[in-house]
């Protein structure tokens, strides 16, 4: 889609105009709905694939067939017993009542049939996509928790969801249509053979409104489908747009866009009804055709048959199930090209569908993997040389050690490589070489497990589920008790909030945890890896402000977490930093000094540098070390600046 | 029996959309609204009664041809030749009508449709512009994935009126009144074999349109569900990974991923089971008007042709009267939806522009004032008081700062500066004008505010800074992005300014963000500027160098800074301590360190941390 860029006109808009220039200003996404591939109908790989999850359900499967061929076949015979009763029975007089008793009955018992195999097609086939639907749904999401985290990093959520949604949908559609595509095709191709059989001749003639019919419908199709497919495109972007109208109003109205917008809008509106209106003349153009071919269909049987049976070449009942049949040539042809797209677009959402299903799985537990002691232990970084892609390292030859309950701050600006140490201590990654020891062993050689569960982490976004407070401070755990759950609260100083909240610990937590402010979600986190209780922690401290009271709460959480664990601390803070048992100071991947704070200072190194400056965050060493190098004085330690560094 | 309930279920949005109702009045509006296309109306009903005629008259025809046939062989084969030509003029007619209701269908169909568009658009043109001129105290209650279900898929629910109810009625009426009457003529006894089906398809089709409709939102409600456990999920994937939660997660998945399913079987059998009933009762009827029909043949009380018209007519019928369901559903989705829409259109916005609004004086003298200002939020119906009695004063080029704890009112206070919320007693003026009296376009654009978390908009960089004032010019443009000290960062972007951010965009860190939509607000030229809690997640040396731009740019506004670090507020003229939605301090840092109240306990407080 182009980006709307439109001149506007209402004097509203007018009115802040300042220069002829046309505003750089678009509403809603500027993006493309995920293209619409159509693949090729049959794609042998993703159906060999599809088989598989089809397998399970196979005898259902057959069920369906046969009841669909079943079906197909009775609804051919219903004219044939209608002509029967005219030809046989009623033609007889009186002498055809018996006749045609039996053939009524055998009309109802036909009805039965039909009654029952349309009851087991339809619920076989059903059962089997909609078993399909979540199967496949099950799989993509069950792997997704496996893939490694690099795949996760780069791919959105969004774009994820609409595969466990949209493309898993249209495989369930793809499994009904096909099924249901089988039975319009032996439909279509049994009453031509009928026709045929009941007359050669008339017959002939009148199929020769079924190619004509193939080929209009093929040639309608295309120009067809574009103009639907851009009304859907259309829609999309104007309910795009409606959502950032309910998403960023706020924004809206303090900048005072909404006559801008509106008007923008506006256009993304009309365009979409003009799509609209196009697609409806194009649905509606095959309804004339159609009904003339039909129509002509019902003349050369009349005609022509009519003129037979007074001939005397055919019966008069033959030319009732002629006008039955002609009546509905068209649905199975119909039907059968609603398929065929149906089918394309499956073959692209399956293609999706297994792309995802082929994400390598790189980190997974070896053979003799064992578990973890339940002891306090030490950490070793051995050497570790590390990269998300094999040949950009972000970490190394880093070598260090934790001693047991020991807490170690990791300092460095953004893409030093503290957040990859991290990441491998979890065994999120494995390194190139060299190696991670917890309690002397590889990580390599302890079950993911057993990391889980002795690995505690905080991440610096705290994030939270849907679902009520202590469900969140429980997580996993699902055994702690509820006075558990309060003495991890209480001992991270979140307890008086949440009794404060509407229903304490039973409040529902909004999405993301929203109806909480930023340092009470971090509490919260908190709470949640002090009741896992685990012998190590990972803390990747938040940046983020917050006011001074909970800065206080959090610093004193902080102390009681780490207190008798081994940790491992992405410190942000002075008085974080300083409180732990070790520095480590990165940079570009590699491990520049090491130490306690005061050795460290008396080094007179970076660390030292930057702790003179006096600059807050220790996220702007590259900043300050070049300010630092580059002989700017530090700045005054005036009153207010002094404070910078502990909130 | 019952497995145990996972924890961590989220628990489903609110929706009456599943309501069964019916609503005249809803109904009625939405026709009206149908009906302002008077011409497109009236042709789409006409062509509606003439296609339903065509209908009927395409079994009749077949019946005559059939008659005539037959006549013609009792006759004996004498008269032939006459016979013939009688055929040619019936299969035109067949041939003709055919066409003729194919041409109608299609106008009839187009028409309706193109009213059900049109209809629908001048419906979401004025949705968003409803939503666009409701005020924060809407917003601040509104569930935001419920506002976009009403302006989807009850904008959808509505615009199928048109064609699945009002035509559709009128093809109905045409159809079953026309055909039963013609039928009946021809053999009254018959015609009530024949349509005997038509009451019990009608019923059952609509009572199980209608339960299909509560269990489809009964699936939608736990899809929705579902959804948001992979949603969190997704995002959440580290923090699942570091607890080890993967059976956990995969537990509560399967959870609702099991009651979906459940849902979804009971759905199949129970579209399967009544669609196919119904078709059941259908050849039933058919069956027996063969048998009854084709012995009236041989009594000699019907014709040939006639049976056949009865099984012609009855095969075209089968359509239609299973349709009767789609139109109850489209009663009760019209009544429910239309409400729906109506009630949010309907609504009045708290605060718009008095009808004598004048715009901001200029040059006017700048100031701001805030004179003994209260102000409460509604909650459950009770206000609760935020600001008590607040008076201050800013003036061009001046630097007001606020702290106070959480909940002292800093952002109430802010937001009533753009005027999203009105005060309860006193009043905020601008240049000495009250701002309910200034027009809210002119207030707003005059207002430079950055609150405390930043939307993005998934636009370029350049029309995401540029946001209030598109027409802007790229020298401003990097000027502010300067101010805001972010131009280097984009420098290192690879498309530069012209970067996609925002959800489907490169994503900005907390810090960058904020810093973006400080740049938004200095690229209008505005009187007065609002930074609230603007720099929580920008690095304190960064926060620093914007500060000094911002003091530095031509532009000399009255400036509030809400902020939690007292070194934000170093070049502050004057520093307001707020407490209880009350000034509790006022002077500048000096005076207040000298009153040593709260604002010198707090300084202390972040300045001892250091030692």
């Amino acid at each position: 889609m182009n980006e709307v860029v439109s001149e506007t006109t209402s004097p509203d808009a007018t009115a802040y105009r300042r220069a002829r220039r046309r505003p750089l200003a678009l509403v809603g996404s500027q993006d493309q709905v995920e293209e619409e591939l159509f693949g090729a109908v049959f794609d042998g790989v993703v159906l060999r694939r599809f088989w598989a999850f089809v397998r399970p359900y196979r005898r259902a499967l057959w069920i369906g067939i046969a009841g669909v061929l079943v079906f197909t076949a009775t609804q051919i015979a219903m004219p044939l017993l209608i002509r029967y009763a005219i030809d046989r029975a009623i033609a007889a007089g009186a002498d055809g009542l018996a006749l045609l008793q039996t053939l009524a009955i055998g009309f109802m018992a036909v009805v039965l049939v039909n009654f029952l195999s349309n009851l087991a097609q339809e619920l076989a086939v059903g059962r089997v996509a909609g078993h399909l639907l979540f199967d496949l749904r099950r799989a993509m999401y069950a792997h997704l928790q496996r893939v490694s985290l690099g795949f996760m990093d780069k791919t959105e959520v969004g774009r994820l969801m609409s595969r466990l949604q949209g493309d898993v949908n249209s495989l369930q559609e793809f499994l009904e249509t096909s099924i249901f595509a089988v039975g319009d095709l032996v439909l279509l191709v049994g009453i031509c053979g009928v026709l045929l059989w009941l007359d050669p001749r008339l017959g002939g003639l009148t199929l020769v409104v079924v190619p004509l019919l193939l080929v209009v419908r093929v040639l309608w199709l295309p120009r067809a489908r574009r103009a639907f497919l851009k009304a859907r495109e259309t829609s999309s972007a104007v309910n795009g747009a409606l959502e950032e109208n309910v998403h960023g109003i706020r924004a809206i109205q303090a900048m005072a866009r909404e006559p801008l917008n509106f008007e923008l809008f506006t256009s993304k509106a009309n365009d979409n009804l003009r799509a609209h209106m196009r697609a409806s003349r194009f649905g509606n153009a095959m309804v004339p055709v159609v009904e003339a071919l039909t129509g002509f269909a019902m003349l050369v049987v009349v005609m022509v048959g009519g003129g037979m049976v007074l001939d005397g070449d055919l019966e008069l009942g033959v030319m009732v199930a002629f006008l039955f049949y002609v009546q509905r040539f068209f649905d199975p042809i119909r039907s059968l090209t609603v398929h065929y797209s149906m089918m394309q677009r499956a073959m692209a959402s399956g293609q999706r569908i297994f792309e995802v299903l082929d994400v390598p799985v790189t980190v997974y537990d070896s053979a003799t993997a064992k578990e973890l002691r339940p002891v306090t232990p030490a950490i070793a970084f051995e050497r570790v040389t590390f990269g998300y892609d094999a040949s950009q390292p972000v970490l190394h030859d880093v070598s260090f050690t934790v001693a047991p309950g020991q807490t170690v701050a990791l300092v460095g600006p953004t893409g030093s490589g503290k957040t990859s140490i991290t990441a491998l201590l979890h065994r999120f990654y494995d390194p190139q070489t060299g190696c991670v020891r917890i309690d002397g062993d590889d990580v390599r050689d302890l079950t993911l497990k057993s990391l889980g569960s002795h690995v505690g982490m905080v991440l610096q976004e705290p994030l939270l589920f849907s679902g009520t407070i202590a469900e969140n401070i429980r997580y996993r755990q699902t055994g702690i008790t509820d006075e558990e759950v309060m003495e991890a609260a209480r001992a991270v100083g979140a307890h008086d909030f949440i009794m404060k909240l509407p229903e304490g610990y039973a409040t529902r937590l909004v999405q993301r945890g929203a109806n909480l402010s930023q340092g009470q979600r971090q509490l919260l986190s908190f709470a949640r890896a002090l009741a896992a209780d685990t012998r190590i922690l990972v803390l990747d401290e938040a940046t983020a402000n917050v006011d001074s009271e909970t800065e206080r709460q959090i610093q004193e959480a902080l102390k009681r977490l780490l207190d008798g664990r081994t940790a491992i601390v992405i410190a942000h803070r002075l008085a974080t930093i300083r409180g732990a048992d070790r520095i480590l100071v990165l940079r570009q991947g590699r491990l520049i000094e090491q130490g306690a704070h005061d050795e460290l200072v008396r080094e007179d190194g970076l660390y030292a540098r930057l702790y003179r400056l006096n600059h807050g965050s220790f996220d702007d060493l590259e900043a300050a070390d070049d300010e630092a190098r580059g002989g700017h004085s530090p700045q005054p330690p005036d009153a207010a600046s002094g404070t910078v560094i502990s909130t | 029996m019952s497995e145990p309930i996972p924890p961590l279920i989220p628990w489903p949005d609110g929706d009456e959309r599943a309501a069964v109702g019916f609503d005249g009045r809803t109904l009625l509006r939405i026709t009206r609204m149908a009906f302002v296309y008077r011409w497109r109306m009236a042709v789409a009903i006409g062509a509606t009664v003439l296609a339903g005629v065509a209908q009927i008259l395409i079994p009749l025809l077949i019946g005559a041809s059939v008659d005539r046939i037959h006549a013609v062989l009792q006759a004996g084969l004498t008269d032939t030749r006459r016979g013939e030509s009688d055929l040619v003029v019936i299969a035109a007619g067949l041939f003709l009508v055919a066409a003729f209701r194919g041409t109608v269908t299609m106008l009839q169909s187009y028409q309706g449709e193109v009213v059900g568009h049109k209809m629908a658009n001048e419906l979401r043109l004025a949705y968003y512009a409803r939503l666009q001129s409701l005020s924060f105290t809407y917003h601040d209650t509104a569930h935001t994935g419920e506002l976009m279900t009403r302006g989807i898929l009850d904008i959808e629910g509505t615009r199928m009126w048109v064609h699945t109810g009002i035509l559709r009625l009128f093809l109905l009426v045409v159809l079953l009144g026309g055909g039963a009457l013609i039928l009946a003529r021809i053999d009254g006894p018959l015609t009530w074999v024949a349509l005997a089906f038509v009451p019990f398809v009608a019923i059952g089709a609509s009572l199980t349109r209608l339960k299909l409709r509560s269990l489809w939102y009964q699936l939608q409600r736990e899809l929705g569900i579902l959804t948001r456990i992979m949603e969190e999920n997704l995002g959440a994937l580290r923090l699942v990974r570091a607890y080890a939660a993967e059976a956990f997660e995969l537990a509560r998945f399967d959870h609702v991923s099991a009651r979906a399913r459940a849902i979804t079987h009971r759905r199949i059998a129970f579209f399967v089971g009544s669609t196919t009933g119904m078709t059941l009762a259908f050849f039933l009827s058919m069956g027996l008007v063969l048998w009854i029909g084709g012995e009236r043949v041989i009594e000699g009380r019907l014709t040939v042709g006639e049976l056949a018209t009865f099984l012609t007519f009855m095969a075209i019928l089968q359509q239609p009267v299973r349709q009767i369901s789609w139109m109850v559903n489209s009663i009760a989705r019209a009544s429910t939806c239309g409400a729906r829409l109506f009630e949010i259109l309907d609504m009045e916005p708290a605060i718009a522009d008095a009808p004598s609004a004048v715009d901001i004086p200029d040059p006017g003298d700048g100031i701001l004032r805030f004179e003994n200002v209260s102000f409460g939020y509604e909650t459950e119906g009770r206000k609760v008081p935020l600001l008590k009695n607040v008076s201050l004063e800013v003036g061009p080029g001046e630097v007001l700062g606020i702290v106070g704890p959480p909940g002292s009112g800093k952002s109430t206070l802010a937001h009533l500066i753009s005027r999203f919320y009105d005060p309860d007693a006193g009043r905020v003026t601008l240049c000495g004008v009250d701002l309910r009296d200034l027009k809210l376009a002119a207030l707003r654009r005059a207002v430079a505010s950055v609150q405390q978390d930043a939307y993005l908009f998934t636009a370029p960089l350049d029309s995401n800074i540029a946001y209030a004032e598109p027409w802007f010019d790229d020298d401003a443009l990097r000027s502010a992005a300067q101010t805001a000290q972010l131009h280097d960062h984009i420098r290192t972007l690879p498309r530069g300014y012209r970067t996609l951010v925002g959800e489907r965009g490169v994503s900005l860190s907390g810090g960058q963000r904020q810093r973006l939509a400080i740049a938004r607000a200095v690229l209008p030229e505005s009187r007065v500027r609002v930074l609230d809690d603007a720099m929580a997640a920008v690095d304190a040396g960064t926060e620093q160098a914007i500060l000094k731009a911002l003091a530095q740019t031509a532009a000399q506004p009255a400036t509030v800074i809400i902020a939690h670090r007292l070194s934000t507020l170093r070049g502050a003229d004057q520093i307001v301590f707020l407490l209880d939605g009350e000034v509790a301090e006022h002077g500048t840092h000096d005076e207040l360190l000298a009153l040593d109240g709260r604002y010198a306990a707090l300084y202390r407080l972040q300045t001892m941390a250091t030692a």
